[in-house]
């Protein structure tokens, strides 16, 4: 059996943690071979000692059968290793073929000889199915195709072994589909691809083998045609973890949050949410589906008062909410488990115990007169930490410090523990692992069936179908339509998400 | 190697202790011995109760106006008005001063106050208009400082005086001169200011870490979008800082009125107490202990160089580049903490 890469018991310390300790990874000429695992397991600084960003304490490297030690990234190119980052490194004002050629251009006398290079590029294009167009501007074309550009960056360097950092991340449904085909094509024209991920249902779609690591420690390597998703989760995880969220049937009673004819703008003066209208009711979990940037951001912005809304009203209850301010909108029983937690949900540099009064430290006990009472602040975040299990050294350290799994928890733990009417979960999983997402699933429902009203927003359709009591699909600033989620797929949500309702679908 | 504790102490020390090091080698470079440069400057802060007593009336307004920068910054915001704060503050302080025939139990509270609510309004302006319009708090201040200036020179030239380039002096029931500290100290200038000084950093402590508005105010000042999101109003906020801040830095003013001078004459420049109060915070690590230490060294620093010359024949001009070397060390002192991290990295 032939190996183009292998890591051979590699070892990688931090001060006061190993960060990878004894793992081994053999990854085969033309496969795909997927690197899963939790938050924090290791999956990134592995990469990175393949990379040549980190330099390991122990073990060696094998390139082609043939030992090599990594320095930096430019030797890793040199052995024909390749980097798809998560987070792009384009520059927005480039064209694509400007951005493929910055750092290795080709030389026309004096002059960088731009026709060559984008015949170069257009022809990488063709031959792997990328369909990039050569001279179009970054700062014009999608996320997905700006991936497709990175993906170039590597290819015209002559990678033969890509790294692909959690690349699905960004992407919407059909962007996925698009680049699983174009992963296809690579391995199908001799190259053989690591995809870091720890979404599992994409490792069985598209991978051939995968190497598993747990708290830095390499578990194993499988075959995926002999695995299941919930063997790969118990691997990862280290116990059963159970996927299809457990629930009983919603019993939805009073409407709690109506939203009629909501007009909202967006910071430039764009209509965003245009006539608006849904229902949430005690007891029930609301799923709102649909493209990012169809007016979600919007409408969770204009309920919790962070916005303005132009029109149209919001009750809660009987008593309408819309331009209320944020305070107003809390103390009437609204809790927000914001989109972005790093912006709105912490103040990163307070202590987490800090950040769990966020919103109440103006009231006993937590302060009195004006005066703030620690004591009772931290006594009630260290129960808080308890019951939400946030994995933290104690209530003092920062939060900026936690890992976001355990800031989350927090959130939640704060967000969930003022009693609320209506809960507003915003991507509450976004970037969790398989752990986090189910503690966090089971704590909505929990809080539904306590009789709470629960609007969640997500990207992640199996989130959405998961969770959800009722899903409505926002297109373009409005509900185009309402669906239940055992009388739907991911295929007709898809369609609805596009815009398209001339295709019948299971109505409520 | 180093937790993150010892970086945040070790920092302005190790600033302090590399612009002296680089003071010591430009005297070296220019043929003088730096030992007798430094025990000048030390003989100049601390060799008898007069320096002694001058050291301590220099510190009083850099704790001050230390304190204004640093209250700003922790709420997020740069104040570089704190001069022009000062300005408004000494101006006040002395209108006060010469104006009114009170008791000294109202005449010199009412002095101080005056002071604080100039520089608090000088403060509101920029704080307003970043609250309202979002203009850039650096911008607006250093205008009002050349307002501050030329405002101080038009009153005191046009209102206080007939065309005179001083004030008469205070009267004594607003004056915060002290006989006996004056006497113990050789007749130094020293006053009872200094007790204020220390006080509002007690103030600036007990507002910051133990008040319900302190909360908001150090949230507001990591994190606005946070803050607007948990309730707080960030507009109120920031202009409550600003308000804060140029109380602190119209104090200082109040120490040049009411304790050192007794009256206020016709500038033609800044004083730096202002821009000096930048370097103090930013060497105290914007903390009230910090402030005060760091505004000590500088106190110290300035008083003790007036003797290098005479005592070791270091001429003014390299003293001012002695003093302009530390600051520019602390001002640094980011580097310093690269330099730091890279070491706490290779230690691992």
């Amino acid at each position: 059996m032939e190996y183009v890469i292998e890591m051979l018991k590699i070892r990688k310390e931090f001060p006061g943690i190993v960060a990878n300790d004894d793992i081994t990874l053999r990854v085969q000429k033309g496969e795909i071979h997927a690197l899963l695992g939790e938050n924090g397991a290791g999956k990134s600084t592995l990469m990175n000692v393949l990379f040549g960003l980190y330099q390991p304490e122990q073990g060696e490297i094998k390139v082609r059968g043939e030992q090599v030690k990594i320095t930096d990234p430019n030797t890793a190119n040199a052995h024909g290793i390749g980097m798809v980052h998560q987070h792009f490194m384009l520059v927005d004002t480039f064209t694509v073929t400007e951005n493929i050629i910055l750092g290795s251009e080709p030389k026309k006398g004096g002059t960088v000889d731009i026709k060559k290079a984008e015949k170069q590029v257009a022809e990488l294009s063709e031959q792997y199915g990328l369909n990039v167009d050569p001279s179009a501007k970054i700062r014009d074309i999608s996320v997905g195709m700006q991936q497709r550009v990175e993906i170039l960056k590597t290819l015209y360097r002559g990678a033969d072994i890509l790294i692909f950092d959690e690349p699905t991340a960004v992407l919407t449904p059909q962007e996925i589909k698009e680049l699983i085909e174009i992963m296809n094509n690579l391995v199908k024209e001799g190259k053989s691809i690591i995809l870091i991920t720890h979404k599992l249902k994409e490792i069985m779609e598209v991978c051939d083998r995968c190497t598993v690591i747990r708290k830095g420690r390499g578990i194993g390597t499988v075959d995926v045609s002999e695995t299941t998703p919930d063997q790969l989760a118990a691997l990862m995880v280290g116990r059963d973890v159970s996927f299809s969220t457990e629930k009983t049937a919603a019993q939805p009673n009073e409407v709690y949050l109506s939203i009629k004819d909501l007009h909202v703008k967006d910071g430039r003066g764009v209509d965003m949410v245009k006539g608006l209208n849904l229902d949430v009711r005690s007891g029930e979990i609301v799923g709102i589906a649909g493209v990012d940037g169809n007016g979600q951001s919007e409408l969770i912005e204009a309920v919790t008062g962070l916005r303005k809304s132009e029109s149209g009203t919001i009750h809660l209850h009987e008593k309408v909410i819309s331009n209320l301010t944020p305070r107003k909108v809390t103390q009437s029983g609204v809790s927000h488990i914001p989109q972005d937690r790093h912006k709105f949900g912490l103040v990163l540099d307070f202590p987490i115990g800090e950040n769990m009064v966020l919103q109440t430290y103006y009231d006993e006990p937590f302060s009195k007169k004006g005066v703030m009472n620690f004591k009772n602040i931290y006594e009630k975040a260290s129960d808080l930490i308890q019951e939400y299990d946030v994995r933290t050294p104690d209530a003092y350290t920062k939060a900026r410090a936690l890992s976001g799994g355990n800031q989350q928890k927090a959130i939640i733990g704060r967000e969930v523990d003022r009693s609320p009417d209506l809960i507003i979960a915003a991507q509450p999983t976004r970037g969790l692992d398989v752990g986090a997402i189910e503690f966090i699933h089971k704590k909505l429902i929990e809080e539904r069936d306590k009789g709470r009203a629960i609007l969640l927003l997500s990207f992640e359709l199996d989130e959405i179908m998961n969770v959800s009591d009722r899903i409505a699909v926002m297109f373009d600033g409005s509900i185009i339509r309402e669906v239940a989620p055992e009388g739907t797929n991911e295929q007709e949500l898809g369609l609805l998400m596009a815009g398209n309702t001339g295709q019948k679908a299971g109505g409520v | 190697m180093f937790s993150n504790r010892m970086i945040n102490i070790l920092i302005p020390v190790l600033s302090v202790i590399l612009g002296l090091v680089a003071g010591a080698v430009i005297m070296l470079v220019f043929g003088y011995n730096p030992l007798d440069g430094f025990a000048a400057l030390w003989k100049g802060a601390f060799g008898d109760s007069y320096f002694f007593g001058e050291t301590i009336r220099q510190v009083t307004p850099y704790i001050l106006s230390g304190l204004a920068v640093a209250f700003a910054l922790r709420s997020g915001l740069l104040n570089i008005g704190v001069e022009g704060q000062v300005f408004v503050g000494w101006l006040a302080s002395v209108w006060i001063g010469i104006s009114f025939e009170l008791p000294m139990v109202v005449h010199l509270p009412l002095a101080i106050t005056a002071a604080a609510f100039a520089g608090a309004a000088w403060g509101f302006i920029p704080g307003l208009l970043k609250a309202k319009l979002g203009v850039h708090e650096v911008i607006v201040t250093i205008m009002m400082n050349y307002i501050a200036l030329y405002v101080s020179n038009a009153v005191i030239r046009s209102l206080l005086t007939d065309g005179a380039d001083r004030t008469e002096n205070i009267a004594a029931t607003a004056s915060l001169k002290s006989e006996w500290l004056a006497e113990m100290t050789f007749y130094s200038r020293i006053h009872y200011g200094f007790i204020i000084a220390i006080a509002m950093a007690v103030v600036m402590w007990f507002i910051l870490n133990r008040t319900t508005k302190g909360f908001e105010l150090r949230a507001v000042g990591f994190n606005q979008h946070a803050s607007n999101y948990a309730g707080m109003n960030v507009g109120r906020n920031i202009i409550t800082a600003m308000v804060i801040s140029g109380a602190f830095a119209g104090l200082a003013g109040a120490m040049e009125g009411l304790g050192t001078f007794g009256f206020m004459s016709i500038k033609s420049g800044f004083t730096n107490i202002g821009f000096d109060g930048i370097a103090v915070a930013l060497l105290g690590a914007n903390t009230a202990v910090g402030v005060v230490l760091a505004a000590f060294l500088f106190g110290i620093l300035k008083i003790g160089a007036l003797n290098m010359p005479t005592e070791a024949g270091v001429p003014t001009e390299l003293v001012e580049i002695i003093i302009a070397l530390i600051i520019f060390f602390v001002a640094s002192s980011y580097m310093i903490r690269w330099v730091l991290l890279r070491f706490k990295k290779e230690g691992k």
